[in-house]
């Protein structure tokens, strides 16, 4: 897979989110202080934004291009977005909120009761989203976004709303999922510890640029003030910047 | 009036009523759509237009029907059958008076749903007309229907703008209202206080249902 962002320029509430971005590698991290403008690029990718200036490109296919005023719509992109909410349709059974997109012809591995037992949501598909835990709605999302076959799965913060321990066990769930469906991946988090994890490669975004990048590894070591974030997110558990 | 005249007003108004709620469903939701959801040129300048009933004498919204609809009205003219004067003209009486309550509860149902619900549903290959149909519409379901028993109820009550456009013509266009004020009018208090008690009755079953049918899980 290659996402490509070129030249993006988009407005956002106290700055301007200008980006020169390419992403290769099967899961990139976009990591980043709360309002650094991570969700608003995802937003882009997925096509629920246009930017002002600047072109995206998937592979061969370019999503938008604003000087050439193209733009595909966010149905045709094939883009799975996983929202830190969730955001479960509520007057929709698990059942019918994983069927919601769901591809009449499914790919090998991509039918519900693979992707419900991968993400451990089988015994839930009855259940009305008013029922779920705010760990169970996060795979829903996830396992909805998945049964689309989707090219690009984009996750936005999908653990924040969880406490600890079932953070630890929700980046094992999404390792399971990359090694399972093997669709590449953007991750966002605000969280060194998450990034460092489960992504290949990472992108550090601050007030709307690309401050860093490189593999977990190297961001977090070689700039002393993200090194040290990392290490006082990990001894004490909390978000490690912002 | 004997129990058999009472029984065919009172079907005459729910039926009237009813006709003139189903005749608002459509646009009514299509334009509280517009108006909660779109920007465009003259929305504000529609949108008070729409409420207009509710502010104007409903004699007043009666007489501009009747100009309108009247056989040398406007768009009265144009149409081969008469408006005026007939059941239709209880009908667009009813109609009118209700649309911009339907309009209000409905338009008001929209702007609460969610719109990262439709964005997701978008990005999961759904189209402009199956994200409303599976997502904004069940969403704001019940709020419309509270908007149509409402307008309903208005409906049922509704005396001024039908009795400019449609007049008291026993058999043909005689609602409830129009019926209590005749009694009035002629001295037969004991009849009038009768319908009084139906009328109040029926209205109090239609908000009680309104009030119920906005607690259920629907």
């Amino acid at each position: 897979m290659n996402l490509r962002l070129h030249d993006i320029e988009l407005p956002l509430a106290h700055f301007d989110l200008i980006l020169n971005l390419e992403c290769s590698r099967a899961v990139t991290g976009i990591f980043g202080a709360s309002g650094a403008g991570k969700t608003s690029l995802l937003e882009v990718i997925a096509g629920l934004r246009k930017p002002r200036l600047g072109l995206v490109q998937f592979d061969k296919t370019v999503l938008c291009d604003a000087q050439k005023r193209v733009f595909v719509p966010p149905r045709s992109r094939r883009m799975g977005y996983v929202p830190q909410d969730g955001a479960i349709f509520p007057h929709l059974s698990v059942r019918g909120n994983l069927l919601y997109g769901a591809r009449r012809e499914a790919a090998a591995g991509f039918d519900l009761e693979h992707v419900a037992s991968v993400l451990e949501i089988a015994p839930l598909l009855e259940r009305g989203a008013a029922e779920l835990s705010g760990g169970e709605k996060q795979r829903v999302a996830c396992a909805r976004a998945m049964l689309s076959q989707p090219k690009l799965l984009l996750l936005d913060e999908p653990f924040s709303a969880l406490d600890q321990p079932l953070r630890e066990k929700a980046v094992a769930l999404l390792q399971r999922v990359r090694a399972e469906f093997g669709v590449p991946m953007i991750f966002v988090s605000h969280l060194a510890d998450e990034v460092a994890t489960l992504c290949d490669e990472v992108v550090v975004l601050e007030r709307g640029r690309c401050a860093g990048r490189g593999r977990p590894t190297e961001i977090f070591t070689a700039t002393p003030t993200m090194a040290w974030r990392l290490n006082a997110s990990r001894l004490t558990g909390t978000p490690s910047i912002g | 009036m004997n129990a058999s005249d009472c029984w065919q007003i009172v079907r005459f108004t729910l039926g009237m009523a009813g006709f003139g709620d189903l005749l608002i469903l459509l646009p009514g939701v299509a334009l509280a759509w517009l108006l909660a959801r779109r920007s465009w040129p003259g929305k504000a300048l529609v949108e008070t237009m729409v409420m207009l009933p509710l502010f104007i004498p409903p004699v007043a919204t009666g007489l501009l029907l009747l100009l309108v609809f009247g056989r040398y009205g406007i768009l009265g003219r144009c149409l081969p059958f008469q408006i005026v004067f007939t059941w239709r003209a209880v009908v667009l009486a009813a109609a009118v008076m209700g649309f911009p309550i339907l309009v209000l509860a409905a338009r008001v149902a929209f702007a609460e749903v969610n719109p990262r619900l439709e964005q997701i549903a978008r990005t999961l290959g759904a189209g402009e007309t199956r994200v409303f149909f599976t997502i904004t519409l069940p969403l704001a379901r019940r709020g419309i229907l509270s908007g149509m028993v409402l307008a309903f109820a208005r409906a049922l009550g509704e005396f001024g703008a039908t009795v400019v456009v449609a007049g008291m013509i026993p058999g043909r266009t005689m609602t409830l209202s129009l019926q209590i004020y005749q009694f009035i009018q002629l001295g037969h208090n004991g009849e009038a206080v009768v319908l009084l008690a139906v009328a109040a009755g029926i209205t109090l079953c239609v908000l009680l249902l309104n009030q119920t049918t906005s607690r259920m899980r629907l």
